[in-house]
């Protein structure tokens, strides 16, 4: 049973307690602990259920890298399920629950499945599921979602706000261990501008825990003097609580930056991710301790010797009274020393390599523990937590040698390298055979824009496990106890019996056992990568952090290669899971989309309109009143339109000025028209098709001045026929003289529509707008009612029409202005619908509506606006293609129903006969109605 | 003209640095060949010159800025810029140019505070630490066209299209809020 040690604890102040829940059970832990030592403090070894066989899980590790340890925290707005209580801080009142159980951790009706093992192996789902058809939608996949998935999901939105930060750096620092912080200080020292990202609040990585000297100082007493220094220089910035989430193309990195998750509620954000762009990234990720792969490896109480050591150094939290310590290499010894230093016992230390003859392995058996060699553990006793140890010759298949009562069992099968950022971005590895491990490939780095390596990996991250090692690289003497060689262990034992391997787990977070691979390996999976995909090896939230190098050890094993002809499973982004709140960020509720308004927005919303999203425009489709539906206000407006005088925002129409002396020349080839012919002061409709023929936008072009023209555009086309413009001038015909501006947001535009129209503007006063001052397709500049006005004698709904522009600012005051005078007139505004339904009455064409990507505007009986005399134009060439000129394909006609009846928007009008796939033919469809 | 009034009436929000827009603000769009001599003369009686790539210059209340290889945005006050207009468009009616008043396509608004950049560091891919005074920067904010300068001591300033000010307010609004230092 784990428990708190009366003294030390390197990180905890046990002057602040602080009170939190497990599963409701109040408990109390220290400011500086985790949600993970503070529970193991509390005496809580069992901390959940496996995803699969529902199996009773512990704490392995002591990290990222930690598979089991998984809790729902929090609650209602503030619940968020899967949180790796190993990196999360404790704070007061922190609620913790655990997972994968149902009705309790301690009972469990999921467990019977551990009994099951021998039916559920690798594929069960593949094989099991296929037959017979139905049954997976109605049966199995009800059932599998049931017993599936790991925490709950939140039924809240979530109350924290998230956000996103730049930063840009010459040298970004990837991990504050002593490489890290070594690496750090050579850069700052040249002058370049240099971040350090470390992941746990904590600068030093593993070196305080683990010793050694360096520079003539304790480990911890040089960290500190480093930081110290790295804080005075103004060309450093230090981050902790930041993880380096992935390296991409070109030097981006995303950090992960917890802000406030230790502190809820106090108004700030409670994650950052950064947004870097950087020169040269260095990895400095350490390394994470492998497991070894024995018979209930994944009993409560089994933990990584790391691990175990960190708890008791760091947090005076001691997860057995008893440990065996079982191991391949010699940097376990340490943990041995770390628990006789706390005052506990070490049973036993069960070394699987023939001798075990380093100075690390003395010293642990000069303080009288013992050292079995060449032994391996058969087995694990214990169902919630260990009892004890079955021990056996690490060469044979099992036979136990003698029993060995413990609470604890530490085990180290090696170190691997953290090259998931290395690797990220293309970085390739190579395989260390002496350390049994891949490792950065210094020659074949990720490489930027003009070859130069992205990324350089130093320390344990560059596969230097020592801190001689380490520091050298650095050009700082360091001493440590030296180490002799470890023995690559991926089986214990190594000809362990089929019972022994379907109880001897290597991914713990997906129930992925050595079984598993091997019979993946008969069934003929060559490719590491399907291997993964079939078994789920690597595919939890972890993603196979302890996982991976032993499962593709033990496929390549099975397979009877090399493991580097194996190879590894891809490296991608991020390296722990990151919020989805830190991604989206600011982008949520108001300020989830840009929404654009228009001067008179607030007006449309003061007076009840009913909204029509145009692009990112909200344009107003009607306007009901109360007790009327959509419908009958539609109709109402289109009556007092017909009748009276009606009044729309048009401000969302596009407008853009085209002016030069090539201007004519240009519009003539944008348009399907002439438009170099157009009087000045005269309008004109347009039609604008790609380059592929297909009609993409119209509009009515002004000639304002010699040279210089407007064009009207879609309300959704404005910012994309601008671009379209720029496009051919910029690319194409750079050598035109021709410049345009995208004025859409200077005016705003009401069209005043109706009978009564022109009596409404004549009322305002201020200019001639009769019709023979102003004919139909001209306009004129001026004042009405005091406000500047560009008065266009255009209709885009077919009646007596007047499109007036006037500077945005004053566009709610002119709106309001037509209203009051307007009162008399019964002016009333009306909505895109209404338009739409006159338009559609007069023949008009919707650009979306009756053009959807595949239309020419021949298609619509729009020949004639298409100049016969033009030597070219945007889409000519293609409109002459032999499809394009089928007399068989689709013409707009005009229908009206014998009964009156609307026809519903978007029919088909069906043919006789059916399809290849049993559809019915069809001869047209409905655009508009 | 007494009715103008601007996109959000000059909405202030008090955070770890205020944000505000900053009312109505006279803009010319200026697009030219920027070697013009005649060009120069004109922004010359103005007191200005014709501002070097990325660069923003002013005199008194009146800057202009380059926003590309052939365009500038003069920046003035409001009434005026319908006669700043007129004149530069007579300055330069010889030659191919085409100067537009903008002043009611654009929001404009100031980040004023100590900690001012990290507001913005938070929307806008701008190396601010070596962002220096004279420079205006065409980039975005989050999901929006936007360009900024650093108009005083602790003080930006960055322009956007009318139509988004909404959005842009709330964005400044969310960044700066109190508990979001960053540093």
């Amino acid at each position: 049973m784990s428990t708190r040690l009366a003294k030390g604890g390197r990180l905890i102040d046990r002057a602040v307690p602080l009170n939190f829940t497990f599963n409701g059970k109040p408990l109390r832990g220290f400011a500086g602990d985790t949600l993970a030592s503070a529970l193991l403090g509390a005496g809580q070894v069992m901390l959940g259920r496996s995803f699969k066989y529902h199996r009773p899980r512990g704490l392995v590790a002591s990290g990222v890298e930690e598979p089991n340890a998984l809790v729902g925290l929090g609650r209602n707005a503030r619940f968020e399920p899967d949180q790796r209580t190993t990196t999360t801080e404790l704070f007061e009142g922190a609620e913790t629950r655990s997972q994968n159980h149902w009705p309790s951790l301690d009972f469990d009706v999921g467990e019977i499945n551990d009994k099951l093992y021998k039916f559920l192996p690798a594929g069960f789902y593949y094989k099991t599921f296929m037959f017979p058809r139905f049954a997976w939608k109605h049966l199995f996949e009800p059932i599998v979602r049931q017993s599936a998935g790991l925490g709950a999901v939140p039924r809240e939105a979530d109350v924290d706000r998230y956000e996103q930060a730049y930063a840009y750096t010459d040298v970004l620092v990837a991990g504050g261990g002593v490489a890290g912080l070594a690496a750090a200080l050579r850069a700052a020292r040249t002058g370049q501008r240099v971040m350090v990202l470390e992941q746990t609040p904590h600068w030093g990585g593993r070196a305080p825990v683990d010793g050694g000297q360096i520079d003539g100082q304790d480990a911890g007493a040089w960290v500190k003097h480093a930081v110290q220094a790295l804080e005075a220089m103004e060309n450093v910035t230090l981050m902790t609580r930041t993880m380096l989430a992935g390296l991409h193309d070109h030097g981006y990195a995303i950090g992960y930056q917890s802000v406030g998750d230790a502190t809820p509620g106090d108004g700030r954000p409670r994650h950052r991710l950064w947004r870097i762009r950087a020169g040269l990234t260095i990895t400095a990720t350490g390394a994470i301790e492998r497991p070894l792969a024995f018979a209930g490896n994944d009993v409560p109480g089994v933990m990584l010797a790391g691990a175990v050591r960190d708890y008791i150094v760091n947090w005076a939290v001691s997860p057995g009274d008893r440990t065996v310590i079982v191991t391949n290499n010699d940097d376990a010894y340490r943990t041995a020393l770390a628990v006789l230093d706390a005052g506990l016992t070490v049973a036993a230390v069960i070394d699987a390599r023939p001798r075990a003859a380093g100075p690390l392995a003395q010293m642990v058996r000069d303080r009288g523990v013992r050292v079995l060699e060449g032994r391996g553990i058969a087995k694990v006793h214990g169902r919630k937590a260990v009892t004890g140890v079955a021990i056996c010759a690490q060469a044979g298949e099992g036979g136990v040698i003698e029993q060995i009562a413990c609470d604890c069992v530490a085990m180290s099968g090696g170190w691997s390298p953290v090259v998931h950022l290395w690797s990220h971005c293309g970085g390739k590895l190579t395989w260390d055979a002496v350390g049994a491990m891949f490792r950065p490939d210094a020659s074949r780095p990720p490489l930027g824009d003009a070859g130069q390596p992205l990324a350089q990996a130093v320390g344990a991250a560059n596969g230097l496990l020592t801190l001689p090692e380490i520091m050298a690289e650095a050009d700082l003497p360091a001493v440590a106890e030296p180490e002799a060689p470890l023995e690559p262990v991926w089986a214990m034992p190594a000809g362990a019996k089929e019972a022994l391997k379907f109880k001897s787990f290597l991914d713990y977070q997906n129930d992925v056992k050595v079984s598993d691979v091997q019979l993946a390996a008969r069934e003929g999976y060559e490719s590491v990568e399907h291997t993964k995909r079939y078994t789920t090896l690597g595919m939890a939230t972890d993603q196979g952090k302890l996982s991976n190098i032993n499962g593709l050890a033990v496929l390549s094993d099975a397979l009877g290669q090399p493991i580097p002809a194996t190879g590894t499973t891809t490296f991608r982004p991020p390296y722990t899971p990151i919020s989805f709140g830190a991604i989206s960020a600011e982008a949520r509720g108001e300020i989830f989309q840009p929404l654009r308004r228009t001067s008179m927005h607030a007006w449309h919303e003061a007076h009840g309109v009913a909204w029509e999203p145009v692009g990112l425009w909200r344009r107003p489709y009607t306007y009901p009143r109360t007790g009327e539906s959509h419908r009958t206000a539609v109709n109402r407006e289109i009556t007092n339109t017909r009748t009276n005088v009606g009044l729309l925002d048009a401000s969302t129409l596009g407008k853009i000025v085209v002016k030069g002396p090539d201007a004519g020349r240009f519009l003539d080839m944008m348009y399907t028209n002439m438009m170099s012919t157009l009087p000045v002061g005269k309008c004109r409709y347009g039609l604008m098709c790609n380059d592929n023929g297909f009609l993409m936008d119209d509009g009515v072009v002004v000639r304002l001045s010699e040279d210089s023209w407007l064009c009207h555009t879609t309300s959704g086309g404005a910012d994309r026929i601008h671009g379209h413009m720029e496009d051919w001038l910029q690319c194409e015909w750079w050598d035109w003289k021709v410049y345009t501006a995208n004025l859409t947001e200077q005016f705003a535009q009401v069209a005043v529509v109706g009978p009564k129209a022109r009596m409404l503007l004549e009322k305002l006063g201020g200019m001639d707008v009769s019709a023979e001052a102003l004919p139909f397709m001209t306009f004129a500049e001026g004042t009405l009612g005091g406000f500047p006005v560009r008065v266009f004698r255009i209709s885009f709904s077919g009646e007596l029409s007047y499109e007036i522009a006037v500077p945005a600012a004053q566009g709610l005051a002119f709106w309001q202005a037509l209203h009051d005078a307007g009162g008399e007139f019964g002016a009333m505004p009306y909505g895109t619908e209404a338009l739409h339904v006159m338009r559609a009455e007069k023949g008009f064409i919707m650009i979306g509506d009756e053009s959807d990507g595949t239309v020419i505007p021949q298609d619509l009986g729009l020949s004639w606006a298409i100049s016969k005399k033009k030597a070219d134009y945007i889409g000519k060439r293609a409109q002459e293609r032999s499809h394009m000129t089928d007399p068989d394909r689709w013409q707009l006609v005009g229908l009206e129903t014998l009964d009156g009846s609307v026809l519903p928007d978007g029919v088909y009008a069906v043919a006789d006969g059916f399809n290849a796939n049993g559809q019915r033919h069809v001869q047209g469809r409905v655009t508009s109605t | 003209m007494s009715d103008a009034v601007s996109a959000l009436n000059g909405q202030t929000h008090d955070g770890f640095a205020r944000v505000a827009e900053a009312g109505l603000r006279g803009m010319v769009t200026i697009r030219a060949d920027l070697d013009s001599t005649a060009l120069a003369a004109a922004l010359g009686a103005l007191g200005l010159s014709v501002p070097a790539k990325r660069q923003i210059v002013s005199a008194g209340d009146t800057s202009v800025g380059w926003m590309g290889p052939d365009e500038l945005l003069l920046l003035c006050d409001y009434a005026q810029a319908p006669h700043l207009c007129a004149d530069l468009s007579a300055a330069l009616a010889g030659e191919h140019a085409l100067v537009v008043t903008v002043s009611d396509a654009r929001a404009i608004f100031t980040v004023q505070g100590a900690r001012a950049d990290q507001v913005l560091q938070k929307l806008c891919p701008v190396d601010f630490a070596t962002l220096p005074v004279g420079e205006l920067r065409r980039t975005r904010a989050a999901q929006i066209a936007a360009a900024l300068w650093r108009s005083g001591p602790d003080e930006l300033s960055l322009v956007c299209f009318r139509s988004v000010a909404g959005y842009m307010i709330g964005l400044l609004e969310v960044s700066a809020r109190k508990g979001g230092e960053i540093f």
